[in-house]
């Protein structure tokens, strides 16, 4: 059972992440932070459909992430899902077609066992 | 390096930390205001009107939100990596404010963590994808 919250926390945080990411992406770069323009930003975002799935798939995300707590250690729970990082990094490469160069993968690599070690 | 990039580099550099120290404060203010167990149903509607966890809600929504914005010129291959330095604060955290202790196992961990958001914040430009001239395309 816990490998399946695993696996659905997995899937959907990274599926968030990448929409959320593509959203961003399509909507431009932020440079105006006063207030005015932060609400016409986030008007805009409110009518961005890559940015509505990935609120749905984060907060699949959350939920699954509840249940996987209650049936699983925190200590399990945060190293196993880690893996999104590489899992986020890989389709950063595929899906968002970003140059990942070696040092990003190293630089992903360390960071999930540097993680799986922290939270035991 | 470009004058672009070298903004985009400054611009990242400011924000990110900003990013993280509002992730980790806001973990940090709910976990200080949640009470033992939450038994009722309606006790997870009522605990968000504590006033650390009410703080905790707000840096997260703050937190989310920051994060999009550096998403829009940053790479998400770059900003994973970078901000789990929030995963060392944290330790830290527990450390200094809950006395909680950390192992060699955490000293490790936190190394790591160190090192490979040094490697990807200081070895590879935040960006790699071509930015669109105006803020707000649809």
């Amino acid at each position: 059972m816990r490998w399946m919250f695993v696996a659905i926390v997995v899937a959907a945080t990274a599926a968030g992440e990448v929409l959320q990411a593509a959203g961003m992406r399509r909507h431009g770069e932020v440079r105006d932070f006063r207030p005015g323009a932060i609400g016409r930003a986030m008007a805009a975002l409110a009518r961005n459909r890559f940015v509505i799935a990935a609120v749905v798939a984060m907060a699949v995300a959350f939920f699954a992430n509840l249940g996987l707590l209650s049936v699983a250690d925190l200590s399990f729970a945060v190293p196993a899902t880690a893996v999104t990082c590489v899992l986020e990094t890989v389709l950063a490469k595929y899906a968002l077609k970003e140059r990942v160069n070696w040092l990003r993968w190293a630089g992903a690599s360390l960071v999930i066992c540097g993680v799986a070690l922290v939270s035991q | 390096m470009t004058h672009e990039a070298a903004r985009l580099r400054l611009k990242t550099r400011l924000f990110a930390p900003v990013v993280v120290l509002s992730g980790v404060l806001g973990n940090y203010f709910m976990k200080r205001g949640m009470p033992a167990a939450l038994v009722f149903p309606l006790d997870y509607i009522t605990v968000l009107f504590r006033p650390y966890v009410a703080l905790g809600v707000l840096l997260l929504i703050l937190w989310l939100l920051l994060r999009m914005a550096l998403l829009s010129w940053a790479d998400l291959s770059y900003v994973v990596p970078v901000t789990s330095i929030g995963y060392a604060l944290t330790a830290f955290a527990g450390q200094v404010f809950l006395h909680e202790a950390i192992d060699w196992k955490r000293w490790t961990g936190i190394g790591l963590i160190v090192a490979g958001v040094a490697l990807v914040g200081g070895g590879t430009e935040a960006r790699t994808f071509p930015s669109h001239p105006v803020e707000t395309r649809q």
